[in-house]
């Protein structure tokens, strides 16, 4: 058997094949469903109401969204220019820890200040850590896979001393945990009276000004370019250490900012669970949303639906709630072979 | 030489069909070759010359019709059944380890390496026979990885033959050899035949076509469209034929030359791995003029190109651009000075092949005509796009579809189109009409040919001889990195140049040039 590619897919073709891959995974998870002893369609209603069926449940899915749509745009905007960008997670803490370090006390500046402070402050640091791999790469060929995989693990390292050091909370009791975010950090809920901070507004706008940048500036352009052919790109006198250089800074910032937002907006203080692993759940959001920035707030929002759905769904019946983490990876690999589809066709030899 | 039809028939296409998606690669290919005979296989880039070999060679499987060998059907789809028959393939690109000896690269493959049954001396002893039979000279000691260009192609001539190769098949076999060396391969082509083996040859060089080869197939559009014997044919018909019309080719005569544009003096650059750097070149460009740049490829053609590109800077020596001297050099600075640049590879530099044609059109210049303050302007973009499609003939359906759907000479048109917009001062032409057909090359030589009407400098990098020769004001070789005195028009003939090329005459220069 053989890939040939197809030089124009037809529309049926880019929208046969997703949509198989999303029967794929529900019919998987389905099959184990049924293995765990519980009936199909009762585990799915249960984890569609449980996502979407109560005003509480939805908001709970908007708010577990948020930081998946910060993260996935991070990647999505890095992968396009081919820039492998696995350290989402080190910088979202990086973006986490300046707005402690404003936020707690430390400035006395009202809430309009504050509040643009921390996120910029975050936003810089995000992109500050980035920069540094992007720096190795550009200039002595370092892989930046590697670099900014295991930069993840020492800067979460290095969280664990702050928390345990520095920036611990004296009436904390102990726990590694930093002092609670003032009033004036914190961001405010939307509406009064429900959970939903403003943290998701400014993700959408996030996306859509990732979109923005992607199809209306020069520096979109030039992203594509570097991504698609950086040889091409080189020859026609894109400055292309520069343009990853500026890819680094927004995907890094991107990533910071949601540090700020589930901290400032969710959780109000630091601690080393702040994040269950959003920087890696961003690489599949990014991936399913074939790195479109529109893309991946559908994309967040499914893989948030899921994760809620599912813990509401194992609190009801015996089938536990890593049905949830199964379905998204089968639903990963079910797409890249489904985005191979849409532009190759099998050929048996 | 007429065709013995009374010859064995060795190998036997019947109803080749072979489609790649919407696009038919070969359609009813039907041809027959018989025991000691050479036929040329002409036809332009996309003729589907190289699908109709690899279908043969066991690569591709056909989607309809058959292949018999000295009787036998060919099982499909099995490259070591037509190895085992007796074909042997020597491809465009050879497939040799650089790392192991000439007599190693031979048994790969075939003996047993592992075993007690490889007997070096025997293997050896065997390749010097053959290689003096055949007039293959080659060291059978030497490593692969030091070999000349001319020298690997007899090392896969001789890997053929030392399976017992009855078939043999070269894909465009020329194309990286200097005059002489065509020869050479020539003599030993004779020699295969007079014991008795038949040869494809495939060319669309057709005076080769017309001194090897004792029929022609000629391919078009994937179809069989003409089957010729050689001596009752003439180049013109075959030109005719490959391109399905009369072709005429732009006519040039010499002007004089105006000021010059560019200058380089005593330019060294970095080597490249195995490509040679600059050795302290001296060239001058001159308004008005085409300089065509011979050469057999490798021999550091890539880093003038780079050179003139702005990819590379000179580590030693003075580059001036119209009398001033160049301080800091980038392609946007190229560009900026007004140097049009048409690269070596169009699909790899050229273009991006997922971008679309207005993407593609303003590579080189978003920046300073279709962006302000970092937003782009994508009418303006497109509506420049449109008039680049209409005055360059660009074909195709709009410019909006991705280029890697154009034809390589549509996407050429496309490239010269967004560099000659510019008016530029300065052409670098490298290797502009390599896999374009004959209507599409005269094209691009006829747009060369204005510009240096209008006053341009023109560099022509070129691996064919002919096409320096037809175009060029004043002819350069370069070789390992040297350049040879410029030669004027018609001053030097095809044998004259092609022992510059092997670097002949550089030492006798090198005292001239200090």
């Amino acid at each position: 058997m053989r890939l040939e590619p197809i030089a124009s897919p037809s529309p049926a073709r880019r929208i046969v094949p997703p949509a198989l891959a999303m029967a794929a995974t529900f019919l998987v998870a389905a099959l184990l469903a049924l293995i765990a002893g519980g009936n199909p369609f009762a585990v799915f209603g249960l984890i569609l109401n449980g996502a979407f069926g109560s005003k509480f449940a939805l908001l709970e899915t908007l708010n577990s969204a948020t930081p998946l749509i910060f993260t996935g745009l991070a990647i999505a905007v890095a992968f396009r220019a081919k820039l492998w960008n696995i350290g989402a997670e080190a910088q979202l803490y990086a973006g986490a820890v300046l707005t402690v370090i404003l936020g707690t006390g430390a400035l006395g500046l009202p809430s309009y200040l504050m509040l643009p402070l921390c996120a910029l402050a975050a936003m810089l640091a995000g992109a500050l850590l980035l920069l540094g791999p992007a720096l190795l790469k550009t200039r002595l060929g370092v892989d930046e896979v590697v670099t900014t995989l295991l930069f993840n693990f020492i800067f979460l390292l290095f969280v664990s001393y702050l928390l345990e050091g520095p920036l611990k909370d004296p009436m904390g009791m102990g726990w590694p945990k930093s002092a609670r975010l003032t009033s004036e950090a914190r961001l405010p809920r939307i509406v009064d009276g429900l959970r939903l901070h403003w943290g998701f507004a400014l993700a959408l706008a996030a996306a859509l000004l990732v979109w923005v940048i992607n199809t209306r500036t020069t520096l979109g352009y030039e992203m594509r370019a570097v991504g698609q052919n950086a040889e091409a790109a080189g020859f026609a006198g894109i400055p292309v250490t520069r343009v990853i250089l500026k890819t680094a800074l927004l995907s890094g910032g991107l990533a910071g900012l949601a540090g700020f937002s589930e901290v400032s907006g969710l959780k109000g203080a630091l601690t080393l669970d702040l994040s269950p692993g959003f920087g890696y759940t961003g690489i599949v959001v990014a991936m399913l949303a074939l790195l479109h920035p529109l893309g991946v707030v559908v994309a967040a929002l499914f893989v948030a639906a899921i994760f809620v759905g599912a813990d509401s769904m194992s609190r009801a019946v015996g089938v536990p709630s890593y049905i949830a983490d199964i379905m998204l990876a089968s639903a990963l690999l079910f797409m890249v072979l489904a985005i191979l589809l849409t532009k190759f066709r099998v050929r048996r030899d | 030489m007429s065709t013995e039809n009374e010859a064995q028939v060795v190998l036997r296409l019947q109803g080749i069909t072979k489609r790649f998606g919407p696009v038919t690669a070969n359609e009813e290919v039907s041809f027959d070759l018989h025991r000691g005979e050479v036929i040329a296989l002409l036809g332009e880039n996309g003729a589907g010359k190289t699908t109709l070999m690899n279908i043969l060679f066991g690569q591709y499987t056909a989607d309809a019709g058959s292949v018999e060998l000295f009787g036998q059907p060919l099982p499909p789809g099995a490259p070591r059944a037509a190895l085992d028959a007796g074909v042997g393939m020597v491809h465009q690109h050879f497939t040799l380890a650089d790392n192991l000896s000439v007599w190693e690269n031979i048994v790969l493959g075939v003996d047993h390496l592992s075993g007690l049954s490889l007997k070096p001396r025997q293997v050896k002893s065997r390749i010097r026979a053959l290689s003096q039979q055949f007039h293959l000279k080659v060291d059978p000691e030497a490593k692969v990885g030091r070999l000349t260009v001319g020298e690997r192609q007899r090392v896969e001539i001789l890997k053929a033959l030392y399976r017992d190769a009855k078939i043999l098949i070269l894909d465009e076999p020329t194309a990286v050899l200097t005059p002489q060396e065509a020869e050479a391969l020539f003599a030993t082509l004779r020699e295969a035949i007079s014991t008795g083996l038949s040869v494809i040859f495939i060319s669309h060089k057709l005076h080769e076509v017309m001194a090897i080869s004792h029929r022609v197939v000629v391919l078009r559009h994937g179809r069989l469209v003409a089957e010729r014997a050689t001596d009752d044919s003439s180049r013109e018909e075959l030109a005719a034929l490959m391109v399905g019309a009369e072709v005429t080719a732009p006519s040039i005569e010499t002007a004089p030359p105006g000021a010059p544009l560019l200058a380089l003096s005593q330019v060294c650059t970095p080597d490249h791995g195995a490509a040679p750097g600059l050795k302290s070149l001296n060239l001058t460009l001159a308004a008005g003029q085409i300089t065509g740049l011979a050469g057999v490829s490798g021999n550091g053609q890539a880093a003038l190109s780079d050179l003139l590109s702005g990819l590379i800077s000179p580590t030693r020596g003075e580059m001036q651009l119209a009398g001033e001297p160049v301080k800091s050099w980038s392609p946007r600075n190229a560009i900026a000075k007004g140097i049009a640049r048409i690269p070596e590879d169009r699909h790899k530099t050229g273009t991006i092949a997922d971008f679309d044609l207005t993407e593609n059109a303003i590579l080189e210049t978003y920046a300073s005509r279709f962006s302000r303050r970092g937003w782009m302007n994508w009418a303006a973009a497109r509506a420049f796009t449109k008039d680049l499609i209409k005055t360059y003939d660009v074909r195709c359906p709009g410019p909006d579809i991705r280029i890697r759907l154009l034809s390589g000479g549509n996407m050429q048109k496309l490239i010269l189109g967004r560099v000659l917009e510019e008016a530029p001062q300065i052409i670098l032409a490298n290797q502009p009409v390599r896999g374009l057909d004959i209507g599409a090359v005269n094209y691009v030589h006829g747009e060369l040919a204005k510009a240096r009407d209008r006053g341009a400098a023109v560099l022509l990098i070129s691996e064919d001889l002919d096409e320096i020769m037809q175009l060029s004001d004043v002819i350069h070789v370069i070789s390992e990195g040297r350049l040879s005195p410029s030669f004027a028009r018609g001053s030097m003939r095809p044998e004259e140049l092609g022992a510059w090329m092997a670097g002949h005459g550089f030492d006798a220069e090198a005292p001239d040039a200090a």
